[in-house]
């Protein structure tokens, strides 16, 4: 078994620890970095509640090794709103509802930013195959897609 | 689930990848990591030395050169959905591409991970099979060429050594009147197939010149519907061709029964599916319509 010293930047900040190779990046994440915003719901890679993103990409981090995160760039829920103004994603979420017990919603979010980030003006079509990798068993979705339009809406108006 | 314990190295280069599979019986290549890391939670997987090939960015390139498309091993399928060329050459792997998983999973899994794990519920063995592809493996002695035809052995067993690492996938590029598709039924976003088919045909007007097929998940080990390919060759595609088509590949496959239906139930979607799949391929030939 090996142990391995890992340096990466999570949500701005510089971060040095070191890690069992086969800790997964969810638990680094919850139980090394004290981080509990970013969620395990399933452990079979099937719902997306411990979507992060590394390197710029959306990612379920239960399939990611914490030491393959040596170098990268991480943003976990926590990281989202660094000076406390909700993001006009998580503002969607809260104006429209888009969640009833919250467990999916970290995940929701940061996929759905790195949707908006790269497509501006998604269909409802897009939006909801954007989503399909992350899995609400309250909400049926309609919501949650009406909170993304919202902050689509929202970032388009700040360009 | 923690996976059991590992000794885990992240090579620089692909010498130093290949030098630690022969140094280490029983290593495993991480790649995009997206059905090993599953099957390592659950124990299903156990090796206890993993080289993780992320690291090697050599291998991640699609281009196209002397008469085929070239995938770097490390390609992610995110980037197959994104790449210009893809859109606008290869139909069937555009398909394949957007039903692999989910788009979370699509952004970590490789191309190379996808048809090396030599799973049957995988969506590229069928599209490469249909496509005629071939892998290029590195190992010790260097570098080999292995048809697709001959790749995969057996249920996650594939032509590759223990000691090989597969480097890239080629696929002949298209020619005139050539069209593909793949269509897959799944009961939700990021289930296996329940059957998934894979067209590559060419037309001579509404003449058949050539055409592969692909089956997903119906068949212990990947497989072509050769019955199929055989019945539809040389034929114009009558609605009575297609029929005959479907059923001989019905009947050559081999799926067991599961949660996802019975035998009975995959042989005849896989008829009606195929059915399907010819047609789209064949309404994608350039000048068709």
């Amino acid at each position: 078994m090996s142990q391995h010293e890992i340096s990466l930047t999570v949500n701005g900040a510089a971060v040095t620890k070191t890690v069992e190779a086969r800790t997964l990046l969810v638990h680094f994440i919850r139980e090394n970095l004290e981080l509990t915003g970013t969620h395990i719901g399933c452990d079979t890679t099937s719902c997306g509640a411990c979507t992060v993103v590394l390197d710029g990409k959306p990612v379920k981090s239960c399939t990611v090794f914490a030491v393959q995160a040596n170098g990268a760039t991480l943003q976990t829920i926590e990281g989202v709103a660094p000076d406390g103004k909700l993001h006009p994603v998580q503002e969607g979420f809260w104006e429209k509802h888009g969640l009833q017990c919250g467990y999916c919603t970290p995940g929701m979010i940061m996929t759905a930013k790195s949707l908006l980030e790269k497509n501006k003006k998604p269909t409802e079509q897009e939006i909801r195959e954007g989503i399909s990798g992350n899995i609400c068993r309250c909400t049926g979705y309609n919501k949650i897609v009406e909170a993304i339009q919202y902050a689509a809406a929202k970032l388009e108006e700040a360009r | 689930m923690i996976p059991a314990s590992f000794d885990y190295h992240a090579p620089r280069t692909l010498d130093e990848a290949l030098a630690l599979l022969r140094q280490n019986e029983g290593a495993k290549v991480l790649a995009g990591g997206q059905s090993l890391i599953p099957a390592m939670r659950f124990r299903l997987a156990q090796p206890e030395v993993l080289v993780d090939i992320n690291g090697l960015s050599q291998l991640d390139y699609i281009k196209e050169q002397g008469g085929y498309l070239a995938l770097g091993a490390l390609t992610r399928e995110a980037a197959l959905e994104e790449s210009p060329l893809i859109r606008h050459s290869y139909a069937l792997l555009l398909d394949t591409a957007k039903v692999v998983a989910d788009p979370l999973v699509r952004q970590r899994a490789t191309v190379g991970g996808n048809l090396a794990h030599a799973d049957p519920a995988n969506d590229h063995p069928a599209t490469m099979l249909a496509y005629g592809a071939s892998v290029v493996a590195r190992g010790p002695g260097g570098e080999r060429v292995i048809g697709i035809d001959q790749f995969f052995t057996g249920l996650f067993e594939s032509a590759l050594a223990p000691n090989e690492i597969l480097t890239e996938i080629r696929i002949p590029t298209p020619g005139p009147g050539a069209g593909g598709a793949y269509l897959k039924i799944e009961r939700k976003v990021g289930d296996y197939a329940v059957t998934g088919v894979a067209v590559q045909l060419t037309l001579s007007g509404n003449v058949c010149k050539s055409i592969r097929i692909g089956l997903t998940n119906v068949n212990p080990t990947p497989m072509r519907a050769v019955g199929a390919e055989q019945r539809l060759t040389g034929q114009a595609l009558s609605d009575e061709a297609l029929e005959a088509a479907g059923q001989i590949a019905a009947g050559e496959c081999s799926p067991s029964a599961d949660l996802r239906g019975s035998e009975e139930y995959k042989r005849d979607l896989t008829r009606v599916v195929l059915k399907r799949a010819v047609r789209l391929a064949q309404s994608r030939v350039k000048g068709s319509n």
